[in-house]
């Protein structure tokens, strides 16, 4: 199908309101997750449940890689901190995540030295400016960052630094889909599928969605006019009784992803059998580990990594928000004991968290309204 | 971290292999350019004037300047976390 090519316009995006509302089925109701945090920000920020007509239901997802952090992991970041020599670095969004023993803000204060860094490149500039450090990378995030630690690794490796090593904590985004059809707590109706990742990866690993589950998925872009036109895709779909994988975002997207960067991941990392996401538990395949052959930058692998469990507080409803099963405000301690400045859930922490989002724009958005309402 | 940041390529950087020098909103930066190779080895097909999309140091896609726009757009709409996200790029240097 066709997709308007301007869309910041009001005209187009009144009139895509108006093709939306003609295309759902009447008495039919429909419930669609978009994935990426991102959306979900574009989504609150621009009211766009407002502009949906009252049969289309929009969940939120799990694609925040900060939000999937478990807390233990962050406490084997910290531990590796606090080992003799070592400089931790990571990304910015790390800094206030909680962990079991409080953030990477908190450790930093008590003494460790840890480093937000705009790129694992710059990680790695620091192992090679303090030879006598033991430089220590966590890295986080879906196919969009994986790319860019094999390079860094690739890189260490052709430079010959012997000083730098990486945590890898990097997250699968189709075996969480897969976790999210098998939840039992959740029926839906289609996808608004994640931009930046199938930049990577491509639209045909989505396909198994529509084959086997028998719901459509559309690529998407992040404006507001791209969530818009995605739903329109979905739903037109459903009007010509098709169900198959589009990509609206092609303009970014290629079908086929980035073959340079897949092949980079292939060489460095295996999938791991499983690993731990924060509220959505043990889920197979999801994340990604360095090869046997790169071990030696695997922090993993020299420090011992304690490996700690760590329960989510009792009060944190971040799964269910994660899963879609909740509204970010149908979390007990959303806006009270849980806010930005002081996050309980890591889907307060990161701008693209649903909670943070509905925390800082959502205050008119329609469902909010007849909460507010309600008798 | 989750967004990519247009930025307009500069210049190649001969004595870097894999790194471009690109301007995003002004400022100009190196960037790893490697992972738009279409094999491992292959030339890049890339030239100054030309816009990428960048994340976290790498650039993983090539846009035109209309989506460019869109993307910046769509950033600068986004408040703190792009702002954060720019200044955490000027502060990198990664030749
Ligand atoms: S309000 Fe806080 S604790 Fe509740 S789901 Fe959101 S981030 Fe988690």
């Amino acid at each position: 199908m066709r997709y308007v090519d301007e869309y910041r316009d009001g005209d187009k995006a009144r009139a895509l309101a108006t093709a939306i509302a003609a295309s759902c089925e009447p008495g039919r109701r429909y419930s669609f997750m978009e994935i990426c945090g991102g959306h979900t920000h574009t989504i609150y920020k621009h009211g766009l449940e407002d502009h949906l007509p009252e049969a289309i239901t929009l969940v939120h997802g799990p694609g925040c890689p900060v939000c999937v952090i478990p807390m233990g992991r962050v406490d084997d970041a910290i531990a590796l901190a606090e080992q003799p020599d070592v400089i931790l670095t990571s990304f910015g969004d790390m800094l206030r995540v909680p962990g079991g023993r409080g953030s990477f803000l908190d450790s930093k204060a008590a003494g460790a030295d840890i480093r937000m860094v705009y790129s694992p490149l710059d990680a790695l500039k620091v192992a090679r400016n303090n030879p006598e450090k033991r430089v220590v990378f966590m890295a986080i995030g879906f196919e969009t960052t994986t790319p860019s630690t094999a390079m860094t690794i690739l890189r260490a490796e052709a430079e010959g630094i012997e000083n730098f090593s990486v945590f890898c904590n990097h997250v699968r985004v189709v075996p969480a889909i897969t976790a999210i059809l098998d939840s039992p707590d959740l029926r839906l109706d289609g996808f608004v599928g994640p931009g930046h990742v199938s930049t990577v990866i491509g639209c045909e690993p989505y396909e198994f969605i529509a084959r086997d589950h028998g719901m459509p998925l559309v690529c998407s872009g992040f404006e507001p006019l791209d969530i818009l036109s995605s739903i329109h895709g979905l739903l037109q779909q459903f009007a010509d009784g098709r169900c198959e994988v589009e990509n609206e975002y092609a303009r970014v997207v290629p079908w086929a992803g980035n073959p340079k960067a897949l092949a980079v991941i292939d060489e460095v990392m295996e999938v791991r059998e499983t690993f731990e996401w924060r509220g959505l538990g043990w889920i197979p395949d999801s994340a990604m580990r360095l090869r046997p052959e790169y071990a030696r930058f695997d922090a993993e692998q020299i420090f011992g990594v304690p490996g700690v469990r760590v329960a989510d507080p009792p009060a944190c409803q971040c799964g269910e928000v994660l899963r879609g099963a909740i509204k970010p405000w149908e979390c007990k301690v959303f806006g009270t004991a849980c806010t930005p400045e002081t996050p309980i859930g890591t889907c307060m922490v990161s701008s693209e968290g649903a909670c943070a989002a509905y925390y800082n724009f959502g205050r008119f958005s329609r469902s909010r309204v007849k909460e507010a309402t309600a008798p | 971290m989750c967004l990519g940041i247009p930025g307009e390529v500069i210049a190649l950087m001969a004595e870097h292999e894999d790194l471009a020098m690109v301007s995003v909103e002004g400022v100009q930066r190196a960037v790893n350019i490697g992972l738009l190779r279409e094999e491992s080895d292959g030339p890049l097909d890339l030239v100054p004037g030309e816009w990428v999309l960048i994340h976290v140091g790498f650039a993983l896609s090539k846009i035109d300047q209309d989506e460019a726009e869109k993307s910046l757009n769509w950033l600068t709409g986004v408040g703190d976390a792009y702002t954060d996200e720019l200044d955490a790029l000027a502060a990198s240097d990664i030749t």
